[in-house]
This record gives structure tokens, sequence and C-alpha cells, in this order.
């Protein structure tokens, strides 16, 4: 977590007597803490009010005027959804797709990632930036090769080309990420279980991924977050069969005359699983995000 | 503590190279292929040679003025997204609650943006800036001042900046909030007795340590509102006119809307190296921090 930028002795003494905690310095700046936090979390909740607002009204009350909440709850947009089978059926496919790109991201990445934490060998430094050119390259330069390439292969409008499409990404972000993980983790630990007789397999299983669990939790909730938040390649490779509900939403915007409490409410349904695990990952997230180097 | 020198860790690495290469070097190969050929349809190709190129790189043709009109556009999205967010990032940063309760609180209600998909935030805002049916639409339409995001270029730009800073400013926060966490509480007391002012603590305590989780911050925001597509595709669809065609979304327009392969392979190589260049800063940034840390800690 720390990094190394020096102090230097000249701008802050260091040694000088430890006595009342850090509040004194913030101590009486509380007040404009406080209303910049407060005023910031607005920001970020207004537009999410609005939506979960608009997706518990009819569509004759979002369209006749402006009300600040639903004055009679309905929750026929959540019921459209959950039994109209061009709906639902794009949270399975995105779901399908997303749950095979993080075990496949995560079995992958996994022995790569040791590797790139405990040895060197041939190229290790140039393999491990050409992985992360891949997970910045933009995805608007793919979507036709991948076209091309998932329908000459028979996969396009499968679950398995958005799935195999997003690793692109998704497997260096993996790799990367455990590999921060891992190296916080001390050789020594390596060497004793060698010593004490565990093979490689039994050693990685049984010792060294119980201490790197949480690494391995947070890179999957990147990867199922990156898959899950895609639309361009997931709406390229699929046209009806495997469907995303991003694609789902972008067309029945244009389709059906504007259903705005419907495209909500499938907005609001779209946020719940990153928000069913936020507060698991709140204190990594800076860390997922900077690619485990933070 | 160095690293061992051990070749055979490569059958570790195989399985990821295998795959990477089949997701990223296949569809380069294609693109590379497409980028010197011309194509009338029906699966004829003839040699273009760098034709495509020269027309790219060429501002007086069509094609080349196209490129740098999404180019300089995109480029200007991302210089006013950073002046935006990385002040209000650390601001937000050095805002956030110490202890407490209120310190998750504030984690959870800062990331949930970040974990809404891209075409989702694309609608939220749509929605919640119409004149009609959006609260901040109404809002600043009823404040008198002519507001309409769908026909005026310079609303559109205001909308998604808006938008951006929404969605991606809680990262910037989050970062230094992690930078600033590794201060330790010493650093604050010595400050006091030497009396340092408040601004004194920022500019030699806080903002050094925070000076490399920013640098990863602004390269992160700089590569994403770089490639930006999704969200302004739902918001403006690129317009008002091409007020808002960035580079991705000019790039899937001449690709997948047009069928201009050559083209578009062209303009995808260049986009590719551009990004490739800035990758090569990152990568050296985030290297040369971890290397550092080794130095110290050995």
């Amino acid at each position: 977590m720390t990094d190394s930028v020096a102090i230097r002795p000249s701008d802050v003494k260091a040694s000088a007597a430890p006595l009342a905690a850090n509040k004194a310095v913030a101590g009486p700046r509380v007040n404009g803490r406080v209303i910049v936090m407060t005023l910031y979390l607005l920001f970020l909740m207004l537009p999410i009010y609005w939506l979960v607002n608009m997706s518990l009204k009819t569509n004759t009350e979002i369209t006749s005027g402006l009300t600040l909440w639903p004055q009679n709850i309905t929750f026929d947009n959540y019921i459209t959804i959950f039994t109209d089978r061009s709906w639902y059926s794009g949270y399975i496919n995105s779901l399908t797709y997303v749950l095979i790109n993080t075990v496949l991201s995560i079995s992958f990445a996994l022995p790569a990632a040791y590797a790139f934490s405990r040895y060197r060998f041939l190229g290790d430094k140039h393999l491990f930036f050409w992985l992360l050119t891949n997970r910045m390259a933009p995805p608007a330069v793919f979507a036709l090769p991948f076209f091309n390439l998932y329908s000459a292969i028979g996969l396009f409008d499968t679950p398995w080309a958005v799935a195999l499409a997003h690793c692109l990404f998704n497997v260096p972000l993996a790799v990367w990420i455990l590999e921060g993980f891992m190296s916080g983790v001390p050789r020594e630990i390596d060497e004793t279980a060698a010593i004490d007789g565990y093979s490689f397999p039994r050693f990685f299983v049984k010792i060294f991924m119980p201490l790197i669990a949480s690494g391995v939790g947070v890179a999957a909730f990147f990867c199922f977050m990156f898959s899950w938040v895609e639309l361009l390649l997931a709406r390229t490779l699929t046209s009806v069969a495997a469907k995303p509900i991003s694609a789902t939403m972008t067309r029945t915007v244009s389709a059906s005359g504007m259903d705005w409490g419907l495209l909500a409410a499938a907005g609001v349904l779209t946020i719940i699983p990153g928000a069913l695990v936020i507060w698991f990952v709140r204190n990594y997230i800076a860390k997922g995000f900077a690619l485990g180097r933070v | 503590m160095t690293k061992t020198l051990n070749n055979k860790a490569w059958l570790l690495v195989l399985p990821v190279f295998l795959i990477v290469a089949f997701s990223a070097v296949l569809p380069l190969m294609t693109v590379v292929n497409y980028s010197v050929q011309d194509t009338f349809g029906n699966n004829q190709f003839f040699w273009n040679g760098v034709g495509w190129f020269q027309e790219l790189l060429d501002p007086s043709t069509d094609l080349g003025g196209r490129f740098f009109d999404s180019l300089w556009r995109t480029l200007l999205f991302s210089a006013i997204i950073l002046l935006i967010e990385v002040p209000l990032g650390i601001a937000v940063a050095l805002a956030m609650p110490r202890e407490g309760w209120t310190v998750a609180l504030s984690l959870v209600l800062m990331a949930l943006p970040l974990l809404i998909p891209w075409n989702v935030v694309g609608t939220i805002w749509q929605v919640f800036a119409r004149g009609d049916i959006g609260l901040l639409g109404w809002v600043v339409n009823h404040l008198g001042i002519d507001y309409n995001y769908t026909g005026d270029p310079l609303d559109a730009w205001i909308t998604i900046v808006v938008m951006d800073v929404w969605h991606w400013t809680s990262l910037v926060a989050l970062l230094c909030y992690a930078g600033l966490k590794s201060i330790p509480d010493a650093y604050y007391q010595a400050a006091r007795i030497d009396g340092a002012s408040r601004w004194a603590v920022f500019r030699t305590i806080q903002l050094p340590k925070m000076r490399r989780v920013l640098l990863i911050a602004v390269l992160l925001r700089f590569m994403d509102s770089f490639m930006i597509y999704t969200e302004p595709f739902v918001l403006t669809g690129g317009g008002p006119g091409n007020a808002t065609t960035f580079l991705s979304i000019d790039l899937v327009k001449l690709a997948l809307g047009q069928f201009d392969l050559g083209k578009a392979a062209a303009m995808s190589l260049v986009y590719n190296l551009i990004i490739l260049a800035i990758c090569w800063v990152f990568y050296t940034i985030m290297t040369h921090g971890d290397a550092r840390k080794e130095g110290v800690e050995a």
C-alpha cells in the first residue's frame, strides 16, 4: 500500500514527539470537509435516485409532469422484465458470458501471475508490458476483426464469443492484479513448503491460494465488472440468441417509442450486481482499478 | 531478494500467452491485412499499399480531415476531463472522513458509479438531462437557461463532461485516498509542532505521498477518456451533427456502419499506435515505482 516517495527531513521533522492524533491538523477544517463530501455524494446519488424514481412510475406519470417521487408506486416495469422472455433472457445471456469469462480469466491468470511474481525468464518484462497494452487496447479497434474471427470459427452469437473476446482485456487485468497480491507474499513461504516436501501443485492449492484469497476475490470481481459493463464488443458479437441486456436496452429505446419506465427499471437491475458486492470490495476498489499497483 | 532465473516459468505463462495472442494478435493481423488493401465488396481485395495511411494522415483529404477532427475532439475531451477530475478528486480525497462508520459509507457510495454498466451510465444521463422528464434538464430550463443536449453542441459537450465527471471522479478520489492513508500520523504531528499551515501540509506531505497514485490516476483517466465510446454513444450518438463524435465512435461508424474496411483498418492501426505509446509511459511509471519500492525494502 505504501509508496516510497521520501519526505525530506528539512520539510518535516518526522522524529518529533508524537502527541495528539492526526485530527488536530484536520480539526478546524471538519466543517468544510463535511460540506464538500456531502455535496459530492449528493451529486453522485441524484441521477441514480432519478433512475430508481422513474422505474417505479407509469409512463403516463413520467411524461405528464415532473414528480419528485412516484405518486402511485407501480412495480409493473419490473414485472414486465421478469416475465417477458425478450427482457430477462438478456440478463441471463449477460450473466452467462460474464461468468464464463471470469472463470476463464482467473484460471488462466493464476499460474501466469505466479510466474511473473516469482521468476525471471526470457522476455518476462516484454510479456508483462504486452499484456498491459491489451488491457488498454480500444475495443473499437477490435470490434470488426473479432466479428470476422468469431463468424469464421462459428462462435458468433454465442456466449463463448463474448467471453473469449473479453479475455482480451480481462486476462491481462487479472494477471496484473494477482501479480500485485502475490508479490506481497514473502518468497520464504514457497521455499519452506518445498523443504517440507510439498509438491508444487499441492503447495499452490493448499498453502498459497488461501494466502492470496482476497487477491483472487478482487481479481474475480474486477473481471466480472469489466465484462459486465462492456457494451461494444458484446453488442457486435451477438445478434439474437446471445443478445446481452445492454443491447436489449439500446434497441428498445429506439424501437418501442420510448418506454421510459421500463428502460429505467432495466437500468436499475443492471446496477444491482455491482451494488451487491460493493461492500466486500470497498477497500480494494482503488487497488483493482490501478491493476494491483497501489 | 531477487527473483530466480527459471525459464520453465514459461510453462506457467503459456496458457495466458496463447489466449491473449488468440484475442489480440490474430485480429490485429486481420487489421494490418485490411489496411493495405481496397475492396469493392464480393470479397474482392486489391493491393493498395500505404495509400490509406497517406490519405489518413493528410488533413486535406476527406478521410484525413475526418480523422484529425475526431482526434482533436478526443484530445480536447481528455484534457477537459483531466483538468476537472484531478483537482476535484484530490479535493474529495482530502475531504474523506478519516474514521468511524462514515468512511465505509462514503467508500460504498463513491464506488457505486464506477460499477454501473457504461451504457446504463449513458441512459441515466440521457434521462436525467432531458428538459421534459429529467430532473437536471427541467431545473436548468426552469432557471431560464436554454438547455438542450440533443440540439446544441455546447450543451451536448457539457452534458458529456458532467457525465464523465460523475462517472469517474471517484476513481481519482479513491486512488488519492489510498495514497493519503499511507501517511503516518507522525508526519502530521511533526507538521503541527513546526506550525505548518494547511497549505504547507498539503504541499510538503500529502502531495508528495500522493504523487505515484496521482500519476496512475491521470494515466488511467487519460487512456479511458481517450477510448470513450459507450457513454457518448448512448447519450448523443455522436451528435448533434458530428459535435461529439470521438475517435472510437468515428472508427466504429467507419468499420461497422459503412464497412469501409481499408480506411477503418488504417485508422485502427494509427489509433492503436497512439495508445501503445501512452501505454509505454504508463508501464515505465508503474514498474519504476515497483523497483524503487523493492529497493527500499531490501
